[in-house]
């Protein structure tokens, strides 16, 4: 009897930490709707945006490219919940599909540029010096350029369409990332560990993934969900000004773009409906990144 | 004091240096010949004597670093060249739209200020009650909500509500008028696009207002404050309020540099003639001479506002100039 116990608490099995760590996973999540409900319930919106736009193909009642002359600019009605455009395309079915848009353009933009960011800022405060003193100077440069003037300037180059559009979220991203995470690396720098790392005599590439990094998470973290608002941000607005995302690929910004305008008075719902889904959508991140704000940084936590 | 100066206005000349290397290369990573996309966009075929003439109009068959260099002193003196659409001087296009847009930008800061102040001291002073709740789920609300979509909104709205009240949908004019010639209808013009691009503004720079305030209301010297029976008024806007607002100071400033970025957008929506839309029509016409020289001034408004920014900082601030 006595042995067993003594196993269990010595050398508890593997099944055993999983379940812990997959219950703790589960606890710190509980934990946090109960400290951040405001936060919790900017996940819920965005969960909610992410699942229907993935399965939009089980969701949408209509094609989001189908045109029905029947029933153009047909206002909300049981068969078309949110109406009908110009064109006589169900709004929700767009909207679905465009959550899909916003979502892979939004995640994708945010996590490349803020791992591309991650690297090199903690790579910067890692090696110091000219290095450093460079890519200070060239962060400077890029972050002089408004976002979505830079993401102009790019498309101008390399043309519209959701891959280009990505590119020209994703570099204005970058510095801004890097800077942040620059300025916590340097503090992690000086701490002990990074001396016995290297004393042990682990390559920089190891030093930087598995001992730096880490250790900024929280602001890199905090930096992420904020990215991840201000990339579906620009891409409506890029998609807005006719030199993002191309029809017939639905896309929020595009649907405002149209016929918004020019039906306002007739058809207003064709204005109000996409719009919601961009406010509803930055809304959830931004409640979402608050409260993990909150619950990261330390300082914080006693506002 | 003159040290930290110095050192600030030396750091923005290699940034300034480097946004046009970079906007130059930008521009000249456009796949294909320009002449050629110039001239074959009508469809037809061209003579190929036009291309070496376009390339010399354009400066194209001279060395890269001559090139570099001519930009460069071009920027200098405000000469940009001749825009490829219109065949204008590009400084007489930039010219022309600028007032409609500075006045758009200066109005949405004024409203912005008077907002964002008031409301986040409100909000800090009353942290974790129904009025805090209700003030950061606006400001929240600001940053999300795309300015466009607010402009289509507003103007919705109008059309709605004089539709109802006068019988007639009443549209606010587009045509710039000087505020002096008549002012009732420059600011029926500017006023509208300036909350829409006004409410980003101000979410941004509530939020640090009730940050800062709740910062500066932890500190000991307001305790001291209180302990010696000062009424709260004058706490809040003597002690708390003076140094809250340093930060403040500096997201406005910041913000004022994006708001050229705002204004691309929202110019469209309310059908103005300045510059955001001036940007917008460049990219769409493929007009690189006029782009590379909005994209260039665009980052020297940020550069020399984030300049003043700083050095404001240092003249309020003692501690800065001295760390």
């Amino acid at each position: 009897m006595s042995t067993t116990v003594h196993s269990q608490i010595a050398i508890p099995a593997v099944a055993d930490v999983e379940i812990e760590l997959r219950r703790s996973f589960w606890h710190a999540t509980l934990h946090f709707c109960r400290r951040e409900p405001l936060g919790a319930f900017g996940m819920l919106i965005v969960l909610i945006m992410a699942v229907t736009g993935f399965s939009a193909e089980l969701i949408a009642p209509y094609s989001p490219t189908a045109n029905d002359f029947a029933s153009m600019t047909e206002a909300p009605s049981w068969s078309h919940w949110l109406g009908t455009d110009q064109f006589g395309r169900d709004l929700l079915s767009r909207i679905i599909y465009g959550a899909r848009t916003a979502l892979i353009v939004g995640l994708t933009s945010a996590i490349v540029g803020g791992f591309a960011g991650l690297v090199l800022g903690v790579a910067s405060a890692y090696f110091g010096g000219i290095l450093d003193l460079v890519f200070q100077r060239i962060f400077d440069v890029v972050m002089a350029f408004p976002l979505i003037i830079m993401a102009l300037a790019v498309v101008s180059i390399f043309g519209t369409g959701v891959h280009n559009v990505i590119v020209a979220i994703t570099i204005p991203l970058i510095p801004r990332c890097a800077r942040v995470v620059r300025s916590s690396a340097l503090a992690i720098r000086e701490i002990p560990y990074v001396d016995a790392a290297r004393a042990c005599g682990y390559s920089h590439a190891r030093i930087i993934l598995r001992h730096m990094v880490p250790n900024v998470m929280a602001p890199f973290l905090i930096m992420l969900t904020a990215f991840v608002g201000q990339a579906i941000l620009a891409e409506a607005s890029l998609s807005y000004l006719g030199l993002g995302v191309q029809e017939p690929t639905p896309a929020w910004g595009l649907m405002l773009q149209g016929g918004a305008e020019e039906y306002a008075s007739t058809a207003p719902w064709i204005a109000i409906f996409p719009g919601l889904a961009i406010a509803l959508t930055v809304f959830g991140v931004s409640l979402f990144g608050d409260a993990l704000r909150d619950v990261l940084d330390p300082k914080m936590r006693e506002r | 004091m003159y040290q930290y100066i110095a050192k600030r206005v030396l750091l923005v000349i290699p940034t300034l240096l480097g946004a046009a290397v970079l906007v130059f290369v930008l521009m000249r990573m456009i796949p294909g010949d320009i002449c050629v996309v110039r001239l074959g966009s009508g469809g037809g075929s061209f003579d190929p004597r036009a291309v070496t003439q376009c390339h010399t109009e354009l400066g194209l068959d001279r060395p890269l670093i001559i090139q570099f260099l001519s930009f460069v002193w071009g920027f200098c003196h405000f000469d940009f060249g001749i825009s490829m659409w219109s065949g204008k001087p590009v400084s007489l296009e930039i010219l022309t739209r600028l007032p409609i847009s500075l006045e758009i930008a200066l109005l949405a800061t004024v409203i912005a200020i008077l907002i964002a102040i008031p409301l986040g001291t409100i909000s800090a002073l009353k942290q974790n009650t129904w009025t805090d709740v209700v003030v950061r789920t606006l400001a929240i609300g600001g940053i999300a909500t795309p300015s466009f979509w607010l402009g289509i909104i507003s103007i919705l709205f109008v059309l709605d509500i004089t539709n109802a009240l006068f019988g007639t949908p009443w549209m606010p004019p587009i045509e710039y008028v000087p505020i002096w010639q008549d002012p009732i209808r420059n600011l029926s013009m500017a006023f509208l696009p300036a909350v829409t691009v006004g409410y980003r503004y101000a979410a941004v720079s509530m939020r640090m207002t009730r940050s800062a305030m709740l910062e500066v209301l932890r500190e000991d010297y307001i305790r001291t404050a209180r302990a010696k029976g000062l009424l709260e008024k004058i706490i809040i806007n003597r002690h708390a309020l003076k140094n809250a607002l340093l930060p403040v100071v500096t997201v406005i400033g910041i913000e004022f540099a994006f708001l050229i970025g705002g204004l691309v957008v929202t110019e469209q929506v309310f059908n103005l003639n300045g510059i955001g839309r001036l940007f917008v029509q460049a990219v769409q016409n493929q007009d690189y001479t006029l782009t590379q020289a909005l994209v260039m001034l665009t980052v020297t408004v940020f550069v020399l506002t984030n300049l003043v920014v700083d050095l404001l900082y240092g003249w309020l601030d003692p501690r800065i100039r001295f760390a």
